[in-house]
């Protein structure tokens, strides 16, 4: 049921937030052979509950649209009283003294948070096979993977178990699983939504969004999320565009350009037929398509792997066992930093760290990182010098679809996964995955890349080839019957 | 390049993680591999741009300098593993 479906029917009294939330937990309980839920928030959601239920009765004319609808958010972003561990085994037990700036928004805007979802450790990876507390099996495939970092987030709404959640995307954790889960994951503009409140990985790049079964969802909880938070200071003061004026105004005249990098090979031959289809059908919508060129494509994974690794090790140097998380005690303080965070990070993080202090390291900063920086503005500037031409562009969220649990191993095959999200996070791009077709009977995602600070065009592109297509109606098949318990 | 080990014990050090025989050695082959990728940057000719390090083209984002509310000591304190009166407490830093 959509965000608006809801609403009504909480204002028609058919139902009430207390019920809507009973319902989202244990439609979620069902979920749990899948292992996207790491907990529940039983306590804040009967309270948020009662407050909306409050607000509805009393003063239904100040409810918002989110106002009693029931969500789950990622684990890394912070409420407080509510444990919160990025997935990792380092933060285990910590309960955040205050809360994130995107979750306050949406508590104060009466949305009612169920669950805290699964995913990868720190945000770093593209399987959630990274996180400490399990993998999470895909809803489509339970032997997949939802994608990541944020597949938790994905599999939960695609499951239908609630109608919308919030994850994070760094290089490609909101989209990719959401191509993988068949759902729409929006990525607003670098800037757009505070990230105080959300452990950080990679601050120049990192950014919170929402995953809904549509694309108008996503723009409700987008407006509720968006704005300059001076608790964040590289949060925009640029007032926000509204949103639903423009959603359904449609593509008609718009010029739409394809990355003819985007376009090469590696892409899966069902992936790019599904992708092909969704270009012919935006041209019948009366957009026009055109080639655009992306040069320095080829160079973002390297880019992006030496800034983010750089950020996570300086980011994550506050985990060190002394103010919170896990402590191994030891008679020196260098010696506790050591046994602290060598038990405490898994492979991925530690690999993360490993790398980028390498890159920071004297003798290598200006070879590494300070060269990753300049690319950066290279690749920065051809989207930059693409948008004077086109609106907006269109390609694939992943060149694949979910892949077997187990089968990237390898980090750097795990890594290409991302080719062709991240470079949106280095250039700071508004983008949004939306459902575009099946193949080998797994979803597949388009992505639509908006320039900076437009993000409502980005929705509405999007909008305009979901309403034209069944793909976001499709859905997975229900899960087996639960055997684990959910922690 | 190649990575020597003791290259990469130095890297762990900088870092602060306590990491095993066995773990250096994979991070040893598997950061080779890696960085052998990320290598092609050197071939970008970036002789005529600036870095970037803000994308969304702030500057300085200022803010009166005057006193505000902040965490109240308990609540910094609250996830402290260990704690001596209103701090947290480490162990010996020179031995």
């Amino acid at each position: 049921m959509s965000i608006a479906e809801l609403g009504a029917r909480l204002r028609r009294g058919e139902t009430t937030p207390v019920e809507l939330a009973a319902g989202a937990r244990s439609a979620l309980e069902s979920l749990a052979s899948l292992n996207p839920v790491l907990r529940y928030t039983d306590e804040l959601a009967a309270r948020q509950a009662r407050r909306a239920a409050g607000t509805l009765a009393e003063a239904p004319e100040t409810a918002g649209p989110l106002c009693g609808v029931p969500f789950a958010y990622k684990d890394v972003l912070c409420v407080e009283g509510v444990e919160t561990t990025a997935g990792s085994r380092i933060l285990q037990g910590y309960v955040p003294p205050f809360t994130g700036t995107a979750l306050g928004r949406l508590l104060d805007a009466g949305a009612v948070p169920v669950a805290v979802t699964n995913c990868d450790e720190f945000a770093m990876g593209s399987s959630n096979e990274n996180s400490a507390f399990g993998p999470v099996g895909n809803p489509w495939d339970p032997g997949r993977v939802p994608g990541g970092s944020s597949g938790g987030s994905a599999a939960v709404v695609a499951a239908g178990a609630v109608p919308f959640s919030l994850g994070t995307d760094t290089g490609g954790s909101i989209r990719q699983p959401a191509s993988f889960c068949g759902v729409a994951g929006f990525k607003p503009t670098y800037g757009r939504v505070s990230r105080y409140g959300l452990i950080a990985f990679a601050s120049s790049l990192d950014q919170i969004g929402p995953f809904a079964r549509r694309v108008e969802d996503a723009a409700h909880v987008f407006s509720a999320i968006a704005g300059h938070d001076p608790r964040d200071s590289t949060s925009s003061p640029l007032a926000v565009e509204p949103v639903a004026e423009q959603l359904a105004s449609g593509v008609e005249g718009m010029r739409l350009g394809v990355p003819r990098e985007y376009m090469a090979e590696g892409l899966e031959p069902g992936v790019r037929a599904a992708v092909e289809a969704a270009f012919a059908q935006l041209e019948q919508l009366g957009a026009t398509l055109e080639e655009v060129s992306l040069p320095s494509t080829e160079a973002a994974l390297s880019t992006y792997y030496i800034i983010a690794p750089a950020e996570c090790s300086a980011n994550l140097a506050r985990m060190d066992g002394v103010r919170f998380g896990l402590h191994v005690d030891r008679p020196s303080l260098t010696d506790t930093y050591l046994a602290t965070r060598g038990q405490g990070f898994g492979p991925e993080v530690k690999r993360r760290i490993m790398l980028g202090t390498h890159a920071l390291s004297s003798g290598y900063y200006d070879a590494y990182y300070r060269k990753a920086q300049k690319v950066r503005t290279l690749i920065a500037e051809e989207f930059d010098r693409a948008f004077e031409r086109v609106d907006a562009l269109v390609c694939p969220t992943s060149p694949i679809v979910a892949f077997p649990k187990g089968d990237k191993s390898d980090p750097l095959s795990m890594y290409l996964c991302d080719v062709l999200t991240l470079p949106v996070n280095l250039a700071g791009l508004p983008g949004i995955s939306v459902p575009c077709g099946v193949s080998e009977a797994l979803p597949v995602g388009l992505q639509v890349i908006g320039p900076r600070f437009q993000d409502a065009r980005v929705l509405r592109v999007a909008h305009a080839y979901e309403q034209a297509t069944g793909w976001h109606a499709g859905q997975p098949p229900a899960p087996p019957a639960a055997a684990a318990t959910p922690r | 390049m190649t990575l020597a080990r003791d290259q990469v014990a130095h890297v762990a050090m900088l870092a602060r993680l306590g990491l095993s025989d066995e773990e250096l050695e994979r991070y040893r082959e598997q950061l080779d591999a890696i960085l052998a990728h990320v290598d092609r940057l050197q071939q970008v000719d970036t002789s005529q741009v600036g870095e970037t390090a803000q994308i969304g083209g702030l500057v300085n984002a200022w803010r009166e300098d005057v006193r505000r509310e902040c965490l109240p000591v308990e609540a910094a304190l609250a996830n402290a593993p260990k704690r001596r009166r209103d701090h947290f407490e480490v162990g010996a830093i020179q031995e």
